[in-house]
C-alpha cells in the first residue's frame, strides 16, 4: 500500500537526481516551480523536440534560461559550472548517452559546492550510479483529470523505493498525491 | 581679418582618391578604373593617370571605356572604404595642426594658423605634408590661402596664382552657374569681383556672392574639426617577461581599473573585451570576453577573465599586455533597488562564463510572440541581449513538448479510436477538440502547406496524452506534441 505522501520529494538540495520516462520534462518543470528562482535548462541544440513555454504548468517561462550545447561534453561542462556557481537554485540537464562514473561524481561535487539541486533527464535505462534518486515518470489515464502521472522512485540512496499517482494542483501550486483508481 | 590675426588655411585635394586607395592596397600596372553602378549602368567612378591618358573620363560607361582601351583593368568601387580611409587621413593630419576638417569626399582642410612655424614655415610644412602623402601613393594637390575658399581654389586650379586670375569655377559654384557666368563673359574671379553686385544677386541669387565673399575674406567660414570618438584601449609593456597566471591576472586587474574608470567617465559599459598578450617571440594571443550585459565594474569582470587566461600558452614569457573594450554600450548610472539586484548580477556573470564555453548566443530565453501558430507562439532569443517579458497567455491548454509533425495512419475527420504511434498501439480514452488553427497567409511557411489544421487533444488509455491534428483541405493525421 503506497504511503500518502512522497518520500525523497521535494528533491534533496545539494545533490543531482535523475528522471526518465515520457513525463520526465513535466517532472522537471513541476520541480522547478516548487523550488522557485531561475532555472538553467541545458540541452543539446540538435534535438528536434523542443519545449513549449506555453505548456509550462506552474512555472513562469521568463524564469527559464536555456543553454544549447553542441554535444554531451559541453552539456556536462555547462551543467557543472552552473551547479558549482550557485547563482540559480535548480539546474536541469538532458543527456542522450550514459554518463560515466567520473562525470556523475563531478556533478554531485559541483552541486554540493554550490548548494544547488541538479536534475538529469536521461533516456530510459541510462542512469548513473552517482545519482541520489532516480524517478520514472509516466502519464496515467484518468477520466476526469488530465494531469495525472505515475511517479516511481526506482533508485533512492537514502531509503526505499515506491510509486505514487500524483497530479499538479494549480491552486495550491504543488504536487498532490492521489490514490489510484480501482478498475 | 576679423580678429586681427591672419588666418592661414591649407586645402588638400586628392584628385584620384578612390583609385589611389585601391591601387595602394593591390598595386597594378597600366590603365585602371573603379566602377560604380549608377542608375542601371556601370560607370567609371575614378581612374588613374594612365587611364586618363587614354582618353577615359569619369562618368563614362565601363563598356565604352573597355572599347577604347581593351587592356583596361577594373574593380568595383567601395565608397564606404574610401570614407573610412579619408577619416584615417584626417586623423593623421592632426599631427600638423589641431583643426582638420573634411572637404567633400576627397579632400581635407587644415587651419594651420599659428602652427606653421613648428615645421619650419608654411612652405616647408606644405611641402613636407605633400611629400609624405605622395610617398604613400596618393596624388595630392595642395593650396594655401587666407580663407577656406581661396585655399580650395588654389588646390583645384593652381597653386601660386593670384586669386583674381583663377576661373570662376574655383569659387565652388554649381556647374550650371559657372556656364551662365561664362556666357555673360565673366570668366575670371577678378572680373566677377569688379562687376556690380546688385544685378548679380538678382540674376544668380545670394549664393554666388556668398562664395565670392568667402573666398575674398569678406564673409567668415569656419572649419569644423571632427570629434574624436573615445578610445577604450590600454597597454602595458613590462621590463621583464612574465609567465605565471597570477601575474597576468594582476596586470589585467591594473589595466581593468584604468579602463573601467574611463568607461565610467563616458557613462558606458563594455560588452566585448579583448586582452592581447604579446610574448617575447613577438607572437600574440588574444583572450576575448563577451559579457552578458554591459559592465564597468572591475571586481566583476576580472574573475570572468580567469578561464581565458588559464588557457594562454605563455611560451618564454609575456612582455606586453593590451586590454581593449571592443564593443561598448551606453550604461547610464542606475538606481539600485533593494530587491534582487545582487542575484541578477550573479546570474549575468554565470551567463558570461557559460558563454565563453558554448557561445553567448547559445544561452537563450523564451519570449512571448503574438501568433496562434504553435511553433511561432514563442521566440527563443539570446539571454544576453533581451530582458525577460511577462504576459504568457495560453487561452487553451498547450502541450509541454513540441516536435515536427509525425504522420499517423488514420482516416476520417475524428481522431481514430485505436492507432499506432512510435511503435506503440494506443487506444483513445478521452478526446477534446477540435480547435481549428488557420495558417498565417502572410507568411509562406512550408510546414503549413497542407492548409488548415484541426487540433485534437487525445488522452490514451495507455497514459500518453497527445496533441494531434487533422488537415481537412488535404486529408491526413499528424501528431505534433505531447501534454504533461
Amino acid at each position: 500500500m503506497p504511503s500518502s505522501s512522497l518520500i525523497a520529494y521535494p528533491l534533496r538540495p545539494g545533490r543531482v537526481h535523475e528522471a526518465c520516462g515520457p513525463s520526465a520534462a513535466s517532472f522537471a518543470l513541476w520541480t522547478a516551480a516548487l523550488i522557485g528562482g531561475d532555472v538553467i535548462w541545458v540541452r543539446e541544440a540538435w534535438r528536434a523536440e523542443q519545449l513549449n513555454p506555453l505548456g509550462f504548468q506552474g512555472l513562469d517561462p521568463a524564469r527559464v534560461i536555456l543553454a544549447q550545447t553542441m554535444d554531451q561534453n559541453d552539456t556536462l561542462a555547462v551543467a557543472e559550472e552552473a551547479l558549482r556557481d550557485g547563482a540559480v537554485p535548480f539546474v536541469i540537464l538532458e543527456t542522450t548517452a550514459p554518463i560515466g562514473l567520473t562525470a556523475g561524481r563531478r556533478l554531485q561535487l559541483a552541486a554540493q559546492a554550490g548548494g544547488t539541486t541538479g536534475l538529469c533527464l536521461i533516456p530510459e535505462g541510462m542512469g548513473s550510479n552517482a545519482a541520489e534518486t532516480r524517478w520514472h515518470c509516466a502519464p496515467v489515464f484518468d477520466a476526469q483529470d488530465s494531469t495525472r502521472q505515475r511517479w516511481s522512485l526506482i533508485k533512492n540512496k537514502l531509503g526505499t523505493c515506491e510509486a505514487w499517482n500524483v497530479r499538479w494542483n494549480p491552486e495550491a501550486h504543488r504536487v498532490a498525491v492521489v490514490s489510484p483508481v480501482r478498475e | 581679418m576679423f580678429d586681427g590675426t591672419q588666418r592661414r588655411i591649407v586645402s588638400l585635394w586628392f584628385p584620384r582618391f578612390a583609385s589611389d586607395r585601391a591601387l595602394r592596397a593591390h598595386p597594378l600596372e597600366g590603365p585602371f578604373v573603379l566602377t560604380l553602378k549608377q542608375g542601371n549602368a556601370n560607370r567609371v567612378h575614378c581612374l588613374n593617370a594612365a587611364a586618363e591618358a587614354r582618353g577615359l573620363y569619369r562618368g563614362m560607361a565601363v563598356a565604352d571605356a573597355r572599347a577604347f582601351c581593351p587592356e583596361l583593368s577594373s574593380r568595383p568601387a567601395a565608397p564606404g572604404e574610401d570614407a573610412r580611409f579619408l577619416a584615417l587621413l584626417r586623423r593623421w593630419a592632426t599631427r600638423w595642426c589641431p583643426w582638420v576638417g573634411f572637404e567633400g569626399p576627397d579632400g581635407l582642410v587644415l587651419d594651420i594658423t599659428g602652427s606653421a612655424h613648428l615645421f619650419g614655415g608654411e612652405t616647408a610644412m606644405v611641402e613636407s605634408l605633400c611629400q609624405r602623402l605622395i610617398r604613400s601613393g596618393l596624388t595630392v594637390q595642395a593650396g594655401t590661402g587666407a580663407t577656406r575658399g581661396a585655399a580650395w581654389a588654389r588646390a583645384h586650379y593652381g597653386e601660386g596664382r593670384p586669386l583674381a586670375d583663377l576661373p570662376v569655377a574655383a569659387l565652388r559654384l554649381e556647374p550650371d552657374t559657372v556656364t551662365r557666368l561664362q556666357r555673360m563673359g565673366l570668366r575670371l574671379i577678378g572680373q566677377l569681383a569688379d562687376s556690380p553686385r546688385a544685378p548679380l544677386v538678382r540674376r544668380f541669387g545670394a549664393g554666388l556672392l556668398l562664395r565670392l565673399d568667402q573666398a575674398l575674406g569678406a564673409q567668415p567660414e569656419q572649419i569644423s574639426p571632427e570629434a574624436e570618438p573615445p578610445h577604450y584601449g590600454l597597454r602595458m609593456t613590462l621590463p621583464e617577461p612574465i609567465g605565471l597566471e597570477g601575474d597576468v591576472i594582476g596586470i589585467t586587474a591594473r589595466l581593468l581599473d584604468w579602463l573601467c574608470a574611463k568607461l565610467k567617465d563616458h557613462q558606458s559599459g563594455a560588452r566585448v573585451l579583448r586582452l592581447t598578450l604579446r610574448r617575447v617571440d613577438a607572437s600574440t594571443q588574444d583572450v576575448e570576453l563577451r559579457l552578458a550585459r554591459p559592465l564597468r565594474d572591475p571586481a566583476r569582470i576580472l574573475p570572468l577573465f580567469q578561464r581565458g587566461v588559464a588557457e594562454v600558452d605563455a611560451g618564454f614569457g609575456i612582455d606586453q599586455m593590451r586590454l581593449e573594450a571592443v564593443q561598448v554600450e551606453t550604461l547610464p548610472a542606475e538606481q539600485i533597488a533593494h530587491i534582487q539586484t545582487r542575484d541578477r548580477g550573479r546570474l549575468d556573470d554565470l551567463i558570461t562564463r557559460l558563454g565563453t564555453r558554448i557561445g553567448l548566443e547559445n544561452i537563450q530565453r523564451y519570449l512571448p510572440a503574438d501568433s496562434h501558430i504553435p511553433e511561432r507562439s514563442f521566440i527563443i532569443a539570446p539571454a544576453a541581449y533581451c530582458e525577460p517579458q511577462g504576459s504568457w497567455v495560453a487561452v487553451r491548454p498547450r502541450p509541454v513538448v513540441l516536435f515536427p509533425p509525425e504522420p499517423l495512419a488514420a482516416t476520417g475527420d475524428r481522431p481514430p479510436a485505436t492507432f499506432r504511434w512510435r511503435g506503440m498501439a494506443l487506444t483513445a480514452g478521452r478526446i477534446t477538440g477540435p480547435e481549428r488553427i488557420a495558417p498565417e497567409w502572410w507568411l509562406d511557411d512550408p510546414n503549413w502547406h497542407r492548409g488548415l489544421r484541426d487540433y485534437w487533444r487525445v488522452e490514451t488509455r495507455q497514459g500518453r496524452r497527445l496533441w494531434m491534428f487533422y488537415t481537412p483541405q488535404n486529408p491526413g493525421w499528424f501528431v505534433q506534441g505531447e501534454f504533461a
